[in-house]
């Protein structure tokens, strides 16, 4: 298992970096199992996407990151925010749109920020985080801090007019912002091969001038280095950065997907040879840097801090009816005038 | 611990499905991942997967059973060293764990949520009477405050120069704002006095730089983003809709979005349709937005001061051929002019015509033209549609007893028509007539000269829905 993981692992990595990352992919994988299992039973209502099997993108890339670096995706949005180090609690709560939610239950699945973590959500709408990534990169640059925006979105956005509308701005104006690609082969039920023609997408940066690499996003070593690299061009001042992190999502695009575009066969094979978090696991275990109990006693605290956000969203309660009416305006106008 | 598992809701909408086939069997071992069974909805037929490790303990619902509500147990699942005992406890509901959550849950969670006779209607609006904040009847500025006469262009790259000064993070972008110094000349000079890292040319992209502006915002910066047009903001709706107005409210108050957007909004002259268009109805829908649509230059001077330090995203409709117009602009340190405040420029007791923008044109005109005729009209402009000063417009319908409402805009679902209908509801007993909402004709502004012309309100229009509302 994960034999190519553990073929690469660098023996330089030291056991407190390799269990940082095990520890929270696991809590990513564990929270939104939970997650799937709230959703089974009508805790969680609407649209649900699960981030299983990606867990190494965004554990890999915040490695990275430092204190005023920003972050903004898609609504496949719950590992980013858990990677981030927002609260479990917070986040499940918002999944069961109680008051104890980031959102106070107004946002929802898709729609979570937090501004003491620099997340800047959540977005919904397919691509629209892009321009928004690259104008949280403008106020840095703006401001003349070497931070970063790290500006996620997947395959399927990749073929959204307004992403090259930002690439072109973002080179032209060497805003700092690593725009990552989690190119998890499916946009929604749509290959990538069933809908561009384009070998890689990370290339098609090339046309703004943009440099990029392809990233092997099952290898959470492998996306750290990436992201290193991508880290320190933006710093720099040499400009965006792309990374086309090639990763695998587990289940299907939301919770109401029957999956029939791939087969069984092909997760299965992902699951079982390509598991992010198994390869670290393997590493772990056969450097010594830990023993099986030395990775059970993190599987039970993971376990407990996901039943812990569990049980708080499903006590927590629904938000005051009065909630209907606030957070419209900033300065809270009147709404008598709006009306 | 044995746990039950429970029929699943695949979908949004799902209460029950069929069990179509079991693909483990009682006293298998399943892994998180491993799918359990085939459930059909009225969708498709989906992947079941388990969640936790265990054996299968019992299996409680056959494969081929139809209507399995949701949240109903259909397995039990054991830890491993558990024995079939254990299963037949769980699966009779006497020891419901922690664990996956009993099946109450769901209808405890319903039961928590109000019933729906105390909720608003969808589509209400806040129940509050508009008419009771009496209208604020200040004066824009102080009695015996010197003016001169300034075209609206400068009025505001005046308020645009000043708020930059004013304020380091504010910054003006679009398309020939810097270099050209605006395609119609409104941001004149800025580049020069501010540098190009304030006074940004983008290309023209604007999806693109819409987006960029609200990230901007969203990152603390007070960003004016220039349409050349707002016919080209349709090409940024969704940013300026979807991610600009509703952050503030999904985010649960933690992430607003101080912005505006502004250009020139209505028809120009020989354009055609495309470049021919009123949006003020279209952004007063959206809440989250302000939006404000000056006439004169002291309003676009005021209302653009107070839209840049505003902390929503503010949405600033102007007009071309009112671009080149002059009015009186009170020569203060630092003029603002309140949103949500209307401004009655002429008082009268026979009717009320309520306007906005370039409409204020044309009940202008017409009121000059009715007192000659002893009509004395009252003019009302509401400067802002969000917030939109309605107790001024009903204070000023209880004591003419008529209105007319003016916009350039469609006819369908208008401004008007919200103001009607506002007056209607509240000043019911005091109107001697119904309500006339002019409005653009309900076509695409047509090229030639004559037909443009007929498109437009007129100020015999205006003239002629007068006289009908006073039975003249």
């Amino acid at each position: 298992m994960a034999k190519a993981a553990a073929k690469k692992a660098k023996p330089n990595v030291s056991t407190e970096e390799l269990l940082h990352h095990y520890r929270e992919m696991l809590l990513i994988r564990r929270f939104e199992e939970k997650a799937g299992q709230l959703y089974g039973m009508g805790l969680i209502g609407g649209f649900c996407h699960l981030y299983i099997g990606q867990e190494a993108v965004v554990v890999g890339l915040e490695a990275t990151a430092k204190d005023g670096d920003k972050r903004v995706t898609s609504y496949r949005d719950h590992g980013h925010m858990l990677a981030c180090g927002m609260d479990p609690k917070g986040v499940m709560a918002e999944l069961t749109g109680r008051e104890g939610g980031y959102s106070r239950g107004k946002g929802g699945s898709m729609h979570m920020f937090s501004k003491e973590k620099d997340f800047y959500g959540g977005h919904g709408i397919v691509a629209a985080q892009v321009p928004i990534g690259a104008g949280l990169a403008f106020a840095d640059k703006y401001r003349g801090n070497d931070n970063v925006t790290f500006t996620y979105f997947g395959d399927g956005a990749a073929n959204q007019g307004q992403v090259y509308e930002t690439y072109n701005m973002a080179e032209l104006w060497d805003l700092p912002v690593v725009f990552v690609i989690e190119n998890n082969q499916y946009a929604m039920g749509t290959s990538v091969k069933r809908s561009t023609k384009s070998p890689s997408l990370w290339e098609r940066g090339a046309a703004y001038g943009i440099e990029g690499e392809e990233v092997d996003g099952m290898d959470v070593l492998a996306v750290k280095a990436a992201g290193e690299k991508a880290v320190a061009h933006c710093r720099a001042g040499k400009g965006p950065y792309i990374l086309e992190v090639k990763t695998y999502r587990y289940r299907g695009h939301s919770m109401s997907d029957p999956a029939k575009y791939r087969t069984r066969e092909e997760v299965q094979e992902m699951r079982s040879t390509r598991d992010p978090i198994e390869g670290v696991r393997q590493i772990l275990l056969t450097g010594d840097h830990a023993s099986e109990d030395d990775l059970k006693s993190i599987d039970k605290e993971i376990k407990e801090i996901v039943n812990e956000a569990a049980e708080f969203a499903k006590e927590s309660p629904e938000p005051a009816e009065s909630e209907l009416w606030t957070d419209i305006y900033a300065d809270e106008v009147p709404q008598e005038e709006v009306a | 611990m044995a746990t039950q598992i429970l029929m699943p809701a695949l979908s949004p909408t799902m209460e029950e499905g069929t069990l179509a086939k079991w693909l483990v069997k009682e006293g298998d071992s399943v892994a998180s991942g491993d799918v359990l069974a085939e459930i059909e909805t009225d969708k498709a037929t989906m992947e079941f997967e388990a969640v936790d490790e265990g054996v299968i303990g019992k299996i409680m619902v056959e494969e081929g059973t139809e209507g399995v509500k949701v949240n109903d147990p259909i397995a039990v699942l054991l830890e491993e060293g558990e024995d079939a005992s254990a299963a037949e406890d769980a699966a009779g509901g006497a020891e419901t764990t922690a664990e996956p959550a009993p099946t109450g849950a769901p209808e405890e969670d319903a039961r928590e949520r109000p019933e729906a006779k105390d909720m608003p209607a969808e589509g209400k609006e806040r129940p509050s009477p508009a008419s009771a904040r009496a209208p604020d009847r200040t004066p824009d500025w102080p009695e015996g405050t010197a003016t001169k006469e300034v075209t609206v262009r400068e009025a505001l790259r005046d308020a645009m120069a000043e708020e930059m000064r004013r304020d380091e993070d504010v910054f003006v972008m679009g398309e020939e704002v810097a270099e050209y110094n605006g395609a119609y000349k409104v941001t004149q000079g800025l580049l020069d006095e501010f540098g190009d890292r304030r006074v940004i040319d983008t290309p023209i992209t604007e999806h693109g730089f819409a987006g960029i502006g609200v990230g901007a915002a969203f990152g603390g910066l007070r960003p004016v983003v220039e349409f050349m047009t707002f016919n080209f903001a349709m090409q940024a709706m969704d940013q300026i809709v979807n991610s600009a107005a509703k952050t503030l409210y999904m985010s649960g108050g933690q992430m607003g979005c101080p912005i505006v957007f502004r250009g020139p909004n209505g028809a120009a002259a020989r354009v055609g349709a495309q470049h021919s268009q009123d949006f003020a109805a279209f952004y007063a829908q959206i809440p989250g937005l302000k939006v404000a649509m000056p006439y004169s230059a002291s309003d676009a001077k005021g209302l653009l001061k107070s839209a840049i330090r505003d902390p929503n995203p503010v949405i600033f409709l102007e007009n071309e051929i009112l671009y080149g117009q002059g009015f009186e602009v009170p020569d203060l340190d630092d003029f603002t002019v309140p949103f949500g405040k209307a401004r009655i420029w002429r008082e009268g007791s026979d009717l009320t015509i309520v306007s906005f923008g370039i409409g204020m044109k044309y009940a202008l005109q017409a009121a000059e033209e009715l007192a000659k005729e002893g009509v004395e009209a009252e003019v009302i402009d509401l400067r802002t549609l969000r917030p939109m000063d309605l107790p001024t417009v009903i204070e000023s319908v209880k004591k003419t007893n008529r209105c007319i409402t003016i916009e350039e805009g469609f006819p369908v679902a208008s401004v008007g028509g919200h103001v009607a209908s506002q007056i209607m509801q509240q000043a019911f007993d005091y109107l001697d007539a119904p309500v006339i909402t002019l409005a653009g004709k309900d076509v695409p502004m047509p090229y030639a000269a004559n037909l443009e012309k007929l498109a437009l309100v007129t100020v015999a229009e205006v003239m002629e829905a007068a006289k009908a509302v006073t039975y003249r």
